[in-house]
């Protein structure tokens, strides 16, 4: 036993109601570092192992309002500070003409913010993980289900989580090498 | 009428969907002869295109047909038509997610991928049209000696942004939905080499309920962006033309009949690439007769509203009382380009009135021909909007026809070469069918015992 190298255990199910009901269990008898892996996204699944508020909305809004600053402060900064043009006495500040591109780029911010934030939230790109050690983990992403109670868990101990884990009836409990 | 007919052929498992469309990509001996045959007529059309261009870098834009008046010819048309295409794409990636529609699953990854190539191709046109496309540059802000800017208030450069962000956006909205496809072919694969490149383009994407959780949520605030956004880039679009004082352009129903007619060319195309590929690729148990009898409904609905915006467009030529306006669709109806214009009619709002019958609906070769007319009917829309407009403005000494050049033609010819390379490609090497997204449906539809597909299926109970 070295638990010196040891990620966690896994358990493998069937379906993504077996995982759900092994999650909500897991997370009743106390673990508290505990990850799910399936190749559907699972409703519940989250919310059952802790999972309960992300970030990401707040980061696109920051983005789209940032991108759509940027686009109106570009187009009054040209044509009323940098480069005014006085035509036929028309307003040079004609905002109405600015409202395309600051619409544009606030869909562009928003956009790019979503997608680096919900991949940096999510630790991607990540090449190496301890998961990726065990054979039957490549079935993730076809049908199989995966519950995970890592080492650093207070609670865990590798026998009594072990029993713990096949009282669940899993398809299988592995040992997750890091 | 609806009820029989499943979303979702009967017996399938995640494995066997995974299985399926995951094979398309990872078999081997899938470089079929069809394929290369395809993929060979494409590449030919895509060097055709760059002798095109190698020769409009050496001669200018001279060697098309256009003149002044009719400077915008062929290649404003055919932008305006494949951005019109790309339109579609999004509309089922997004817009129908937003909805529930759960019919979308099968067919928004090549959707998608259909608006990413025609996007390319319709931005290829303003760029040649420039005359030097290597200046490109000078349509973005950008610190210059010159100390010029970009005129922020011409729809020119509202475009440049609208068609710019439309590009990256529904990039982004299709790299991440693939993330996890990626990840089940770096799994499946059996090469090293193929192992390493899609290991790499999934980014160590493991499946982890937190990761799903944000992933999903990004979908959804993607989806909410890109629906105002599809939206959005063809006004713009129309803007190019109803903000200049052109009888014939400058009309306040443009932004949204463009909409329409991008959203009915954009289904034209999906069915036109959808119908060959279930066939030719055994896909009718995913792509099934349902999904083109609800194609070619949102076909004819669209094709409706772009037949009323027409009816409008001349009854406000009439009713106006501008002799200008009401000379050129006098113009258009008897003119020179009469022939053009009564094709456009009979291709785009006598044609499609056939969907209307179930029988048409259902008969595959029939809705593929459809959507090809209508693909010719909107492109020949876009000509008569900007080429019979132009040849026929305010001063008789202004009138001067336009004729297309064999290099017009060759220009077109090449980026439809393009279009159907990128297709050839993506087909091949990536999955055509969101494989999560089908693993979701099939789970979906077991739990709630209806293969029946009605839609959208009933939330669990």
């Amino acid at each position: 036993m070295s638990r010196r190298n040891l990620y966690g255990l896994m358990a493998e199910f069937d379906s993504p109601e077996e995982v759900l009901e092994a999650a909500t269990r897991t997370r009743e008898a106390g673990y508290r570092r505990v990850d799910a892996f399936t190749p559907i996204p699972v409703e519940g699944l989250a919310d059952a192992i802790g999972f309960h508020w992300t970030a990401l909305p707040v980061i696109t809004f920051i983005g789209g309002f940032l991108g759509g600053c940027l686009g109106f402060f570009m187009c009054w900064y040209a044509n009323v500070i940098s480069f005014p043009l006085d035509i036929g006495g028309k307003p040079l500040n004609s905002w109405p003409a600015w409202i395309p591109i600051t619409f544009e780029l606030t869909i562009l911010g928003g956009a790019i913010a979503t997608v680096v934030g919900m991949l940096a939230l999510n630790g991607l790109p990540n090449p190496y993980h301890p998961v990726f050690n065990v054979d039957r983990f490549e079935l993730s992403t076809t049908d199989k289900f995966f519950l995970c109670i890592k080492s650093r868990d207070k609670n865990f101990d590798l026998g009594r989580t072990k029993t713990f884990l096949e009282e669940l009836k899993p398809h299988g409990v592995f040992e997750v090498e890091d | 009428m609806d009820g029989p007919d499943p979303i979702l052929g009967p017996g399938q498992t995640l494995s066997s969907v995974t299985e399926k469309i995951s094979s398309i990509v990872l078999g081997r001996g899938n470089t079929t002869p069809g394929w290369i045959f395809g993929a060979f007529i494409s590449f030919c059309l895509l060097m055709l295109l760059n002798t095109v261009i190698t020769l409009l870098a050496i001669k200018g834009v001279g060697i098309w047909g256009i003149n002044i008046p009719v400077a915008w010819g062929f290649a404003i048309t055919n932008f305006v038509w494949w951005i019109g295409i790309g339109h579609a794409g999004t509309l089922i990636s997004a817009f129908l997610l937003l909805l529930h529609q759960k019919w979308r699953t099968s067919i928004n990854r090549f959707a998608e991928a259909m608006t990413i190539f025609a996007v390319m191709c319709a931005g290829m046109f303003p760029l040649l049209h420039m005359g030097r496309p290597w200046l490109f540059y000078y349509l973005m802000p950008y610190p210059n000696p010159m100390w010029l800017w970009p005129q922020f208030r011409s729809p020119l450069v509202w475009d440049v942004f609208a068609v710019s962000t439309y590009f990256t956006v529904s990039l982004l909205f299709w790299f991440v939905g693939l993330i996890p496809d990626l990840a089940t072919l770096r799994d499946r694969a059996t090469g090293k080499i193929k192992k390493i490149i899609y290991g790499i383009f999934s980014m160590g994407w493991r499946g982890s309920a937190t990761h799903w959780a944000r992933y999903e949520f990004a979908s959804i605030l993607l989806a909410g962006l890109a629906t105002p956004l599809v939206v959005s880039v063809h006004t713009v679009v129309s803007f190019d033309f109803t903000i200049a004082i052109v009888p014939g352009w400058h009309s306040t129903i443009f932004p949204p009949y463009f909409v329409a007619g991008a959203i009915y060319s954009g289904f034209a195309m999906v069915l036109t690439l959808a119908i060959p590929l279930r066939k030719y690729y055994h896909l009718q148990n995913m792509v099934t007769d349902r999904h083109i009898d609800i194609m070619a409904k949102v076909m004819l609905a669209t094709g409706i509203i772009v037949a009323y915006s027409y009816v409008m467009e001349m009854f406000m030529a009439f009713y106006s009382a501008n002799p200008f306006e009401r000379a050129q669709f006098v113009e258009r109806m008897t003119g020179q380009y009469a022939v053009v214009f009564w094709t456009l009619i009979t291709f785009n709002l006598v044609i499609p009135q056939l969907l209307w019958w179930q029988k048409v609906r259902r008969h595959q070769m029939t809705v593929f021909l459809i959507s090809l007319i209508v693909n010719i009917g909107m492109w020949l829309e876009r000509f008569v909007i900007i080429v019979v407009s132009l040849h026929h403005e305010y001063e008789p000494s202004k009138w001067y026809m336009f004729f297309p050049t064999r290099w017009d033609w060759a220009t077109f010819a090449g980026t439809i070469g393009m279009f159907f390379l990128l297709f050839y490609l993506f087909i091949r090497f990536l999955p055509m069918i969101s494989i999560v997204e089908m693993r979701t449906l099939v789970h979906e539809t077991s739990e709630t015992g209806s293969h029946a597909g009605l839609y959208p299926v009933p939330p669990e109970a």
